[in-house]
């Protein structure tokens, strides 16, 4: 193969590192992207091959992302407060970790915050626990498990005020 | 001498009535070729016509010829477009076929097409052009929304079938099922299992019960139990169903009422959808599974190991059987054993990568070909096969029309002897006779084509990837397989000899299309050249994107004819994609800019 003539992506006269050829017959075509992973133990997807296998388009945009989809069905969850006219929703989605989720709910509930009162007073204060109900019905206190098991496990947040502040003060009077 | 003067005195009603029994295509268009006065009764009397290719002559004069045309069949973009091979906005219009149609067919009652792009507007004048309008039939479509589906299912007051097959439809909300009219009673046969989006329940159901000749029925993933429930309730004659997801508790009411109104259905035939099927729902379909004839689990992950058993062991008549390949070799041997009928099997793979858990392999193949003796029509995808299974197969299935089998991993060969699989493959043409439609795949020589062009008398149809080692093997297979109407070709090394090896081979021919090959611009010229009948069009996108970019995006012309591109620089350089057809409609006016018509 003549090399000075073969088609390259570049300015006429410029240099372009050659790119090692697999077998002779095979053309280094644009859209053949390969992934060389020969050292690790993983099973990886080889070569990603344009069109290979021949699996019609439409069966793949819908049935394999559908597959993926279904590990992560709609994420919507609500979030209830105590004390709160209504109720939000957050999708869990949007989220990688506790601390992203509790920053969100901050913000989403500052509004409603009684807190924000009370600590102006400076004499009390509202402790918020945050808590979710399971796939079991059961009421579970947020950051105990993995984020991802949290995640396929959520059915709903609960936000849940404890006013130790309140007890403080009938104790004292 | 006698009988040809006899035959000169028949009236032309008569000649015309003989034609009416000839159905098949081809030999309508063979008797339009025996003298002009037949020409002529044929081509007014001609209610079906089947273009295989839409560039293959231009709408207008198919359209003039056959001004009684009733039914009209396009294909579009080459097969390959279904894997992504082909770049978008190549073409395959269907608006001028629509447009010629409308001017000189108003008769038209039917129109199929496939891989072809539709727009709304075409969709549009569809609804308003033809008043007898039927049918439409759109298979690997795009280019259109629920928009034009509505402006169909206004305006056409006779429909009887649209039916829509793995298209891409932009979606546009559900009101396009309140667009059929409330006197529309005609429908026959509805198939949306396409849509992605929501649709509108409550008109969907009573279109169901204004339609009392329904008998098929296809709903999308948005169609849930409840609903499926009340459409089975009103249709007890329904005799193909694609069900919506079947998601269910198993204590609701919708779930009960499913079971029971299925069991009504007595005419049911055919079964597909099983979207988000759970164990329970497919509890429910046990009773009708000994009448089914057609089952397509292609599109439901969920229902393998045990529950697949427990439901494919009941259907005993089945002739066509579509699944993933979760159900392993394990699930095959059950299918041999219970459905002795089958003829077709389609094995599609549940993981698109070959480094995922192998899930069929040669077994199953073998335990199917064992038990099912009437086979002929397959298509498994699996991740190693061997020689002695393809021979083994073949011996015990020598009614193949269509083999198409895909091993995952290119070139892989025999894990038992790692010897390429030219004998297996040879075994299935040396036995199957009757084979019309061929794909081959894993480790293969030239001897495999060899085979194919001695052996392979019937075959229309070969799909070749990542095969063969010279000119030769592309050369056996022009030479020697007479009946070949298309042949396509990936990543395989055949170069300009075998290209120009038979060149009138091609007028025989409907298409060839060779992608990532070692075929050279010079090569396809010489073609161009010495066959004037054929379209010789190359597809160089980054080439085009290229220039492009040089000039720095100053505005440039590239005219169709890309005279600058093509006979400028070495010839010798290598062609990305060649799509060659034969056609009498002249070179394409409406081809995009990286494609170029030598």
């Amino acid at each position: 193969m003549d090399n000075d003539t073969e088609l390259r992506l570049g300015l006429p006269g410029s240099v372009e590192v050659k790119k090692p050829r697999e077998t002779p017959q095979k053309r280094s075509s644009p859209d053949c992207i390969s992934v060389e992973d020969d050292n690790l133990d993983r099973p990886s997807p080889k070569a990603q091959i344009v069109g290979w296998p021949p699996v019609r388009s439409y069966m793949k945009n819908n049935f394999y992302s559908m597959k993926n989809k279904a590990d992560m069905a709609g994420r919507y969850v609500k979030v209830s407060m105590d004390g709160a006219p209504y109720l939000r929703k957050v999708d869990l989605k949007n989220y990688k970790e506790y601390k992203e989720l509790r920053e969100a709910l901050e913000n989403l509930f500052g509004c409603f915050s009684l807190g924000e009162i009370l600590r102006m007073d400076g004499k009390y204060t509202m402790e918020y626990t945050i808590a979710y109900e399971d796939k079991d019905g059961d009421l579970m206190l947020l950051g105990d498990v993995p984020w991802e098991i949290f995640l396929s496990s959520c059915k709903k947040l609960r936000i849940m005020t404890d006013a130790l502040g309140n007890k403080d003060r009938e104790d004292s009077k | 001498m006698k009988v040809q003067s006899a035959m000169f005195y028949f009236p032309e009603e008569v000649i015309e009535h003989i034609f009416s029994f000839l159905t098949h295509h081809p030999d309508r268009n063979t008797v339009s070729t025996v003298c002009k006065a037949w020409y002529k009764i044929e081509r007014l009397s001609r209610r079906e016509v089947f273009v295989g290719n839409c560039y293959a002559i231009r709408p207008d004069r198919a359209a003039a010829r056959f001004p009684g045309l009733r039914s009209l069949t396009l294909k579009g973009k080459p097969h390959f477009a279904d894997f992504d091979l082909v770049p978008p906005d190549w073409g395959g219009l269907a608006g001028p076929w629509i447009e010629a149609m409308a001017r000189s067919c108003p008769n038209l009652e039917e129109l199929r097409m496939k891989r072809m792009v539709v727009s709304d507007e075409s969709l549009e004048l569809l609804a308003h052009a033809f008043p007898n309008f039927k049918a439409l039939v759109l298979v690997s479509c795009e280019g259109f929304s629920t928009d034009g589906l509505a402006a169909v299912a206004r305006s056409c007051k006779s429909l009887r079938e649209l039916d829509l097959q793995e298209n891409e439809i932009e979606d546009r909300g559900p009101r396009w099922l309140n667009s059929f009219p409330d006197m529309c009673t005609s429908l026959v046969s509805l198939n949306f299992a396409c849509l992605k989006g929501e649709v509108n329940l409550k008109s969907l159901e009573r279109l169901v019960c204004r339609s009392p000749n329904l008998k098929c029925l296809r709903l999308n993933r948005a169609v849930p139990v409840e609903t499926l429930a009340k459409i089975m309730n009103q249709c007890p004659n329904l005799e193909d169903l694609g069900t919506g997801s079947l998601l269910a508790d198993q204590f609701s009411e919708a779930y009960v009422s499913l079971i029971s109104a299925l069991q009504k259905c007595k005419k049911l035939r055919c079964l597909s959808g099983f979207w988000d099927a759970s164990p329970l729902c497919l509890l429910a379909v046990y009773p009708i599974c000994a009448n089914l004839t057609g089952l397509n689990l292609s599109y439901a992950p969920t229902v393998q190991g045990q529950d697949f058993i427990n439901l494919i062991q009941h259907c005993v008549k089945l002739l066509r059987l579509w699944v993933l390949d979760s159900v392993g070799d394990k699930g095959l041997a059950v299918v041999a054993s219970a459905c002795k009928e089958l003829q077709e099997l389609r094995v599609f793979p549940s993981d698109l990568f070959a480094a995922g858990p192998a899930t069929v392999t040669e077994e199953g193949l073998v335990a199917i070909s064992t038990g099912c003796p009437k086979l002929n029509s397959l298509l498994y995808f699996c991740h190693s096969m061997t020689n002695s299974a393809l021979i083994t197969v073949s011996k015990n299935c020598p009614n193949f029309t269509r083999f198409r089998l895909c091993i995952l991993e290119p070139r892989k060969p025999d894990p038992a002897t790692n010897e390429p699989l030219d004998e297996g493959f040879g075994a299935v043409v040396k036995t199957c006779k009757n084979l019309r439609r061929f794909s081959i795949s894993g480790l293969l020589t030239d001897q495999v084509f060899y085979y194919i062009g001695k052996y392979a008398k019937a075959l229309e149809m070969l799909s070749i990837a990542f095969a063969g080692d010279t000119d030769q093997g592309m050369t056996y297979v022009l030479n020697g397989c007479k009946n070949l109407r298309k042949l396509e070709i990936r990543d395989c090394p055949f170069g300009d000899g075998a290209l120009l090896a038979d060149v009138t081979k091609y007028e025989t021919m409907r298409s060839l299309w060779m992608s990532s090959c070692d075929i050279s611009l010079r090569g396809c010229k010489a073609l161009a050249t010495k066959m004037p009948s054929l379209n010789v069009e190359i597809i160089n996108e980054w080439e085009a994107e290229m220039e492009e970019n040089l000039n720095n995006g100053v505005a440039e012309v590239i005219s169709n004819n890309n005279n600058k591109h093509i006979n400028n620089g070495n010839d010798e350089r290598k062609v990305e994609k060649l799509y060659v057809y034969r056609t009498v409609g002249g070179p394409r006016t409406d081809a995009p800019d990286f494609v170029w018509t030598l």
